[in-house]
């Protein structure tokens, strides 16, 4: 499997997300933002950091660069995106998610490990998580919070595109366990088509014992698991 | 001529900056504060001679899509001599 991966001016978990595509074998390659074209890829990653310093707004000016069209473009053509942190950031600015992240309620920035529940498997993003299994990703972020009005809100539950919730080790969504206050603990969603998704916390930077979880994995496998299913069905 | 863009969160956005100052003003003693909210100030300094109804078309539809987020946040355009 391929997969691009965005580096804009002050990505900085550009090559984390490199390395753990090619921690399991497979093909990963950078994508400057000034590049209109994203290669023979199979699925974009678009990575943490502050890109273009986070002027403005976080992710406000990356939407506008020229290799955002070929994502939005690759996306409308049912090409798996995921955002992480400063890339869920930049899909939510250029609409590609619905909703948008804002500052951390206590203003301060976490860096953290942070409890995940998978809200449901039914996503090329998480069909693999074990059921009930609780993610031990880290988070990074000072602006994580994610916030929706009510329509979209109802929208996200109706249509189930709420991906992963922050939780306490057991599993419970609890208000001392959400680190940000982001509504209904929403740590992660996806668009309605399922094939775009976004989350603050870092699955790649917790993908191997040696970092202390690899519970980051699920959500890598999952990809390569729907990647996989889409190639034998078109060569069916 | 100078446009001024003022950009403020929308009222069912929790701002926890207008929050905590408020919290801090109250602790200083000034009174009757009902609320603090946190935005931003935005000048634009327009070339001379330019139109000013073309120029606030496109800064309002410059403040919808860069400016300002419609999702989190209200803008008022302001453009003066």
């Amino acid at each position: 499997m391929n997969f691009a991966v965005l580096q804009f001016p002050a990505s900085n978990c550009d090559q984390d997300a490199v390395h753990a595509v090619r921690h399991f074998g497979h093909s990963a390659w950078l994508v400057w933002h000034k590049d209109a074209a994203l290669g023979d890829t199979d699925c974009v990653i678009v990575p943490g950091g502050f890109s273009y310093g986070d002027y403005l707004r976080c992710g406000a000016i990356a939407r506008f660069s020229p290799v955002m069209q070929a994502v939005k473009q690759f996306a409308d053509n049912g090409g798996l995106v995921l955002g992480i942190c400063n890339g869920f950031q930049v899909l939510t600015e250029a609409g590609l998610l619905p909703g948008a992240l804002i500052r951390n309620r206590d203003l301060q920035f976490h860096c953290e490990n942070i409890f995940l529940k998978t809200a449901t498997n039914d996503s090329p993003f998480a069909s693999q998580i074990p059921a009930g299994k609780i993610l031990r990703v880290p988070i990074a972020h000072g602006e994580g919070c994610y916030f929706a009005d009510e329509e979209t809100l109802a929208k996200l539950k109706a249509n189930n595109q709420i991906l992963w919730q922050y939780c306490d080790k057991d599993g419970n969504l609890t208000d001392s366990a959400n680190p940000n206050g982001a509504l209904l603990n929403i740590a992660g969603i996806c668009n309605e088509k399922r094939n775009v998704a976004g989350l603050m916390p870092h699955p790649e930077r917790a993908c191997e014992p040696l970092l202390g979880s690899d519970d980051g994995k699920w959500i890598f496998e999952s990809i390569f698991a729907a990647l996989k299913n889409k190639t034998v069905a078109q060569a069916a | 001529m100078k446009a001024k863009i003022i950009i403020t969160p929308k009222k069912a956005v929790v701002d926890p900056q207008g929050i905590t100052v408020k919290k801090a003003l109250e602790h200083m003693g000034y009174t009757g504060v009902a609320g603090v909210h946190i935005g931003k100030y935005i000048e634009i300094d327009l070339a001379p001679g330019t139109d000013k109804a073309a120029a606030t078309k496109a800064l309002n539809d410059a403040a919808h899509k860069l400016l300002s987020n419609p999702v989190i946040e209200d803008y008022k355009l302001e453009i003066s001599e």
